[in-house]
């Protein structure tokens, strides 16, 4: 495979990452509902039953627990599937499956049985769909042990994260933010390792404040940084990537600098990333901190019919004044 | 549709073949069969008795269901794979699996036993159906690997999937079936209907058989004689045959009954009859073979007391080996929980191990 640099969307990445994996290893293969002839429903898995066939990539009858429990199973016999979700919101019926057989077989067989199944999963709102199209389940996900949960936000992560979560012999849910999907940035294919699957990364440096949040609220907290800038104020922007394990060392290395600290995230608040964010701060980072830490997030609601979604969700203004309260406290 | 189990060994210890079903007593090491049966009743009995002793926290009986379970896995090659429920125990002593590890889940000094791989035997799926998905991506995966169809004696392979009565009703179960029948999958069905589900009849989950089923799928279903285990094999023999050679699934129903509790916590007095009870004691599937054996000549007093033996020293096997499980280690709920441990779950392990230490 010959390295290359192109700039591309979010999911012409993935497509990317999963046609490399798929090279690299005869075993990896794709399962789900309606990713072969129509490339899925966002056509993250374009072309790809063309090239690889319909045995390595299989259009599913529809059944979200079949899907991941016919995974588990092509895990056990050495495969390595990645499944895929319509959406978030149709996640559910796989959850049996999901949290008390893939996420702890390897422990009940004390490491005897890997099962390398990926999971993607369009999440997240903003893009004017109906009920169970906008959700942000990842709490769920990240409260069950024996489950990495991962999400990319640019296309460079798509690539890179999908090649690693593939390669992981944990099983991954794979986060995609579906409303960034055709948000573009370049891609190298470079063989060079990249980022750890399981470590956050600082996208902008600051002194004065840090936020921290992961997939697609990063372009728009990039933006408040911005915002910020123009009235002299450093924001250090953490972009999460992994929600489980969490790199918490990078965020409290960062609140020790800044003393303030904003987490942002579509989720509901209650019991969600902020809350262990804010958690695991006091608890490493407490004489660091100037004020207390806020969460600017998804209420605790049903996700809100779409014409209310601009101002139910985390935006550019909430994430501002999230901002601003940290810097009034 | 003729719904009448099949039975080849009738209650009374006779035989009849069936051209609905072909068996030859000749060709099939019968001896073994009635050898088998009799280890599974006594890792059943000596598990409810370590239960009353206080040594098991719950146990699972499979009384009366030695028919269905010994048939089955005699009709098991070294390389097909089983997905059992928790009530197997009797597939898993012919599988090779030593009884003594099939303790450690009740006695709670694993969530475990066995290493899968070893036996091809799964472990133990206690939520009720999951385990005929894991099947069913298995049966996807030998496809992919070649191992069907290829009239390969030494290579074509299947996979046996066990469930009960009330995994019919589970939504994952009907979803295996559709995927199953769909992509014509190497797996076979085996159902013990033992006709409850805790305290549900069979009523209370269907109008038609479980063999019936099959049929609005678009595969077999066969109904035998779940105390009988000549069918019980036959019928597993022909399934597993069609697997591997690529004609597709099939679900296999084995009637019998669960003679004791749901397990050693359950009060079955509170939802059924010792009459019904009674009745099925009088078809159990080990005096029939007995009787079989006695009135064809292949039972010596040589051979009865040879199996007396072995049965005494599996029974003293279990008594000591269960004592003797190990406890598990403090750090052993954190490991294997990742393929690495992460830093959060490893600073949770220090906090424990220390806290464990300064406790001792």
């Amino acid at each position: 495979m010959t390295t290359m640099t192109s700039r591309m969307p979010i999911a012409h990445a993935l497509n990317l990452g999963l046609r490399h994996a798929m090279e690299a290893d005869e075993k990896v293969m794709l399962i789900g509902e309606d990713i072969g002839q129509l490339g899925g429903v966002f056509r993250v898995t374009d072309g790809l039953q063309k090239t690889f066939g319909d045995h390595r990539v299989v259009d599913s009858p529809l059944g979200e627990a079949g899907i991941v429990g016919s995974a588990i199973g092509l895990a056990m016999a050495g495969y390595r599937p990645v499944c895929e979700i319509q959406f978030d919101g149709f996640v559910f019926p796989a959850m049996n499956q999901i949290i008390t057989q893939l996420a702890k077989y390897r422990h009940r067989s004390e490491g005897a049985v890997t099962l390398p199944v990926v999971i993607r999963i369009p999440v997240g709102g903003g893009i004017g769909a109906i009920e169970h199209h906008s959700e942000s389940p990842e709490a769920y996900f990240a409260h069950t042990a024996g489950l990495k949960v991962v999400s990319p936000s640019n296309p460079q992560d798509a690539y890179d994260m999908m090649k690693l979560a593939i390669r992981s012999n944990d099983p991954v849910i794979f986060l995609e933010p579906k409303r960034n999907y055709w948000l573009k940035g370049d891609v190298s294919t470079s063989t060079t390792t990249p980022s750890d699957l399981d470590r956050a990364v600082t996208v902008r440096k600051g002194t004065d404040l840090t936020l921290v949040t992961y997939g697609a609220l990063v372009p728009v907290a990039m933006k408040a940084a911005d915002v910020c800038q123009e009235e002299g104020r450093n924001i250090d922007v953490i972009d999460l990537r992994s929600l489980s394990p969490i790199d918490d060392k990078a965020v409290v290395a960062s609140v020790q600098r800044t003393g303030r600290l904003v987490v942002a995230h579509e989720a509901s608040r209650s019991v969600g990333l902020g809350a262990e964010l804010a958690a695991r701060v006091q608890d490493e980072a407490f004489y660091s901190l100037i004020s207390p830490v806020i969460r600017v997030t998804g209420y605790d609601t049903p996700y809100p019919a779409s014409r209310l979604e601009e101002e139910w969700l985390p935006g550019l203004d909430r994430i501002l004044d999230g901002i601003d309260r940290s810097f009034t406290y | 549709m003729n719904d009448e189990p099949i039975s080849l060994l009738n209650a009374g210890g006779s035989f009849t073949s069936s051209p609905e079903l072909p068996f030859e007593t000749d060709s099939t090491d019968v001896l073994a069969l009635y050898n088998d049966m009799l280890m599974a009743r006594t890792v059943d009995t000596e598990a409810i008795a370590l239960q009353r002793q206080g040594e098991l926290g719950l146990w699972p009986s499979m009384l009366g269901q030695e028919a269905a379970q010994i048939g089955a896995a005699h009709a098991l090659l070294p390389r097909d794979i089983v997905f059992p429920t928790y009530r197997e125990h009797g597939v898993a002593w012919c599988r090779g699996v030593d009884p003594v590890d099939l303790l450690g889940l009740f006695r709670g000094t694993t969530l475990g036993g066995w290493n899968p791989t070893e036996n091809n035997f799964n472990l133990y799926t206690l939520v009720i159906g999951a385990q005929t998905l894991h099947a069913v991506g298995y049966a996807m995966g030998i496809l992919r690997d070649g191992d069907v169809g290829t009239g390969d004696p030494d290579r074509d392979r299947a996979v046996l999937v066990f469930l009960g009565d009330g995994a019919l009703s589970e939504g994952e179960t009907n979803e295996a079936f559709v995927w199953a029948a769909a992509q014509h999958l190497p797996v076979v069905f085996f159902c013990q209907n033992n006709q409850w589900a805790i305290s549900a009849p069979y009523s209370v989950q269907s109008r038609v058989s479980v063999a019936q089923r099959a049929q609005g799928y678009g595969f077999k279903g066969v109904r035998v004689d779940g105390n009988d285990v000549f069918a019980c094999l036959a019928a597993t023999r022909e399934a597993l045959a069609a697997a591997r050679a690529g004609q597709g699934p099939t679900l296999i129903e084995a009637l019998t009954y669960r003679r004791n509790p749901h397990t050693t916590s359950d009060d079955d007095g509170r939802y059924r009859t010792l009459a019904e009870n009674d009745a099925w004691a009088a078809l159990d599937p080990i005096d029939r073979l007995r009787t079989y054996l006695q009135s064809t000549g292949l039972l010596n007093d040589a051979n009865v007391e040879d199996i007396s033996r072995r049965g005494k020293a599996l029974a003293e096997h279990l008594r000591s080996g269960c004592r003797a499980l190990p406890v598990p280690g403090h750090a052993s709920p954190f490991q294997n929980t990742y393929a690495e441990l992460p830093d959060e779950l490893e600073r949770q392990m220090n906090e424990h191990l220390e806290f464990v230490e300064a406790a001792e």
